[in-house]
């Protein structure tokens, strides 16, 4: 076992999108109970060093696989590409975003606002479920079609943030 | 050694081989100290029976007086007795003005940024003040457990920045005492009642205490207990309570002019007294009259009530922003620990039950369970471990950020992120062969770098001359177990290292630290090569025995048989060079022992994470597994 392991790899999971959250956090939690730090605490340097290293690195790898957003960006990286800073986008997709956005304001000026959040926010995740789905069939067949998935996925990620921040807002958080 | 230092369930560690280890709640207004004696966890209690020592210090011309004695002579000598030192901990002198003009001090900056308190006997650092209570604390341990302590844990309010946690960590380090972690209060207490009870499910840890706030859930579950979210205000207590009733009880006397020092720490003491008389009764009468200052009348716990009212208010939304953070609803949380003295008072405990709609635990002391807490996790660490061990897993309280073009906070590991951390960042340069880079490092929630606290600039140098954007300097930011950040920077195109060198905000350097500890009068008393050669000794002998442990524990398994002759040899000559008294020869023997177990430290590490993912206990080695590392068993 190496550090250039991927993080599937560290967990003993196949590399896979639809990764097994119950097994992730069992053998996450199994990993970190032998390699924490707190296990070296009288041990040599050595030892103390590697600790820390490895076990910063579970943490790392166990937040990316949980994530879908950032594991789908990780898995690309697998795939030796890189997301792009300021992607192109389609025109009808960023019509499609603006749109959202407008009806997110609208919430939000609204009086009754809070209900209308509640089916908001289920219509964003069902999006975000069918471009994870889209994702998963271009990974294979396409890196470069599911890097343009992860674009979208990406808006729409913090469409469901602000979406948040909204709620919080008028709950008054 | 954790991982190696299992004994066989039912069997104690052999005495002889047990080593000290204590917890210390190092509190705004009061400090414990605890240790398990026996299997159980207890506070160790001074000669007068008495186990709060009061967080006082009071300087006189040549000497200095620690707990109920200082705290006494508060209002008498107000400028030379400092309390609640702790939240002036990692603050900067506009930090402090920020509290109110009230803190009755004379401050003189410093060029650090952590001020200095003006006292007959000298300026101190609010380090130096928390390091006489840890002495007197430790000095307690050691005399009721008959010799030195291995090593301690010390709580910290979970929302402590890394400034303040910095400073904890080197006030320990003036008083000589050897810290195994810093250890959040909440989860200090969340252990003190989690062992005991040996529940499962998430437990909210609500903490009011002198100066500080916080709420913590954490989940407990297979062994681990696991921090889900941490929020709070670190400038929020009990003394804002008494701040509330001293303002009222101002108001109401109609005194108009500006109150001195002295009056101004009677008022506050006064307010203290009604605040806790007013947890049992709903009316107490007042009759004050302190150097022209006279009050005579009453408050009702209702008036009070709605004097602390605002207060009370503003933990409540921490705590339903950390529900939130935490990604729980209320009716995830099956358990709620309330510690800190300022949940005595009645309308505090009401409000907190109602919000999260459960009764809060009871059984453990409030005032005690921390350090309890603390004292059960350095058992664990040190190596006294019971064969049913915890693990930790703690998260960074507050985001950490770099300062980026417009004075905007950029986050580079967000809060709540699990600790240890790590994160890296890519920097080019701007101008034709610039060679150096300056990093600032906040840390806190908001936009712009103003509003966040300033921990650290970092300058890179040695970036080797390049056109300008062609340099590619990643910066590695990783945070340890503490909580506590380093930072380190390399070019990536020619694989030059370049230095760091860091100015912390609020801090004391490591020059600083090391000229205070010259300057101690214990240090001046003791001969400088013996005290090196004393530490020379203690580490040499603490790589041995870990190492030792090691090849006792996995030598047979994962060495060749010459391979453990060499790294026995190399004990045997280090062993020999300890009986010497060459301290420098030590300190290069215990630097190569550790060089020649590189190596065997590896192959440990890739046992633990292989016995880890087989789900196997400790000590079943399967040899199977040394073969056939690369199929995929796993799935």
């Amino acid at each position: 076992m190496d550090f250039t392991q991927n993080y599937f790899e560290i967990f003993g999971l196949p590399v896979d999108f639809s990764v097994d959250r119950g097994l992730l956090s069992a053998r996450y939690l199994e990993l970190q109970k032998h390699l924490h730090p707190d296990n070296f605490i009288g041990s040599t340097d050595q030892e103390k060093r590697l600790s820390m290293q490895w076990s910063t690195l579970v943490n790392t790898a166990h937040i990316t696989l949980r994530d879908p957003l950032k594991c789908a960006i990780y898995m690309l990286q697998l795939h030796q590409i890189d997301i792009a800073e300021n992607p192109s986008l389609p025109a009808d997709f960023l019509k499609a975003q603006i749109a959202l956005r407008e009806e997110l304001e609208a919430i939000e000026n609204n009086p009754t606002g809070i209900e209308k959040l509640g089916t908001f926010k289920s219509s964003v995740d069902s999006v975000m479920k069918s471009l994870q789905t889209d994702f998963v069939t271009a990974l294979n067949d396409d890196p470069q079609a599911a890097a343009e998935v992860v674009y979208k996925l990406q808006f729409i990620h913090k469409l469901r943030l602000a979406a948040d921040h909204l709620e919080e807002k008028l709950l008054g958080y | 050694m954790a991982l190696l230092q299992i004994t066989e369930p039912g069997k104690a560690v052999d005495p002889q081989l047990r080593k000290r280890a204590a917890g210390i709640d190092l509190g705004t207004t009061n400090s414990l100290i605890a240790s398990v004696c026996a299997g159980v966890a207890k506070t160790l209690p001074d000669q007068n029976g008495d186990y709060m020592l009061p967080s006082a210090v009071r300087y006189l011309a040549d000497t200095l007086i620690v707990g109920a004695e200082a705290q006494q002579s508060a209002a008498e000598d107000p400028l030379n007795t400092i309390l609640s030192v702790k939240r002036m901990m990692g603050r900067g002198i506009d930090d402090l003005s920020r509290f109110g003009n009230r803190l009755p001090y004379e401050f003189v900056p410093s060029d650090a940024g952590m001020p200095r308190i003006r006292t007959v006997s000298g300026d101190w650092s609010p380090v130096n003040v928390s390091a006489e209570i840890l002495k007197t604390l430790v000095a307690r341990a050691t005399e009721t457990l008959s010799g030195d302590l291995d090593g301690v844990v010390i709580t910290v309010p979970a929302y402590f920045d890394d400034a303040q946690r910095q400073a904890t960590r080197d006030a320990a380090r003036l008083a000589g005492v050897e810290v195994l972690r810093l250890l959040n209060e909440p989860t200090a207490a969340a252990i003190a009642y989690g062992l005991d009870s040996g529940e499962e499910g998430v437990i909210a840890v609500y903490d009011l205490g002198g100066g500080t706030f916080d709420i913590s859930l954490l989940r407990l579950q297979k062994g681990v207990l696991e921090v889900l979210a941490t929020g709070g205000n670190s400038a929020l207590g009990g003394d804002d309570f008494d701040q509330v009733l001293a303002e009222w009880l101002i108001d109401a006397s109609g005194y108009t002019k500006q109150l001195s020092h002295a009056q101004l720490r009677a008022v506050l003491m006064q307010a203290r007294s009604i605040k806790e008389q007013l947890s049992s009764n709903s009316e107490v009468d007042i009759d004050i009259i302190e150097r022209k200052f006279s009050y005579q009348g009453s408050i009702t716990r209702d008036t009070f009530n709605q004097l602390i009212e605002p207060l009370v208010e503003e933990s409540i939304k921490a705590c339903r922003r950390a529900v939130r953070d935490a990604g729980l609803a209320l009716t995830d949380i099956s358990n709620l620990v309330l510690v800190g003295g300022s949940t005595r008072v009645p309308c505090v405990v009401s409000e907190v039950e109602a919000f999260f709609g459960i009764s809060a635990l009871d059984g453990i002391d409030p005032d005690r369970v921390v350090a309890i807490g603390a004292a059960i996790q350095a058992n664990i660490l040190v190596g006294n471990r019971a064969d049913d061990e915890m693990l930790l897993l703690d998260v960074l309280p507050l985001s950490l950020g770099l300062e980026t073009v417009g004075g905007l906070a950029e986050k580079v590991i967000p809060r709540n992120t699990a600790i240890p951390a790590a994160k890296t960042q890519e920097f080019t340069t701007y101008a034709e062969g610039q060679t150096a880079m300056l990093i600032h490092v906040v840390q806190g929630e908001r936009e712009l770098v103003e509003d966040c606290r300033s921990l650290a600039r970092f300058e890179l140098t040695g970036i080797p001359p390049m056109t300008a954007g062609a340099a590619r300097i990643e910066v590695l930011f990783q945070v340890d177990a503490d909580g506590l950040l380093s930072v380190s920077a390399r070019e990536l195109s020619t694989g030059t290292n370049a230095s760091v060198l860091v100015k912390p905000s609020y801090g004391l350097s490591d020059n600083e630290i090391t000229g205070m500890l010259k300057a101690s009068f214990d240090y001046a008393a003791e001969d400088a090569a013996q005290r090196s050669l004393t530490e020379a000794r203690v580490e040499a002998g603490r790589v041995i025995e870990a190492l030792s442990n090691a090849l006792d524990a996995d030598g047979e398994a994962l060495l060749k048989a010459n391979d453990i002759k060499l790294l026995r040899d190399a004990i045997q000559t280090l062993e020999r060079l300890i009986s010497g008294t060459d301290y420098k020869a030590i300190n290069e023997g215990t630097e190569r022992l550790g060089m020649a177990s590189e190596d065997f430290a590896g192959l440990r590490m890739d046992l633990a994470i292989r016995r880890a993912l087989a789900g196997r206990r400790i000590g079943e080695v399967d040899q199977d597994f040394e073969q056939d590392s690369n199929k995929s068993r796993y799935r």
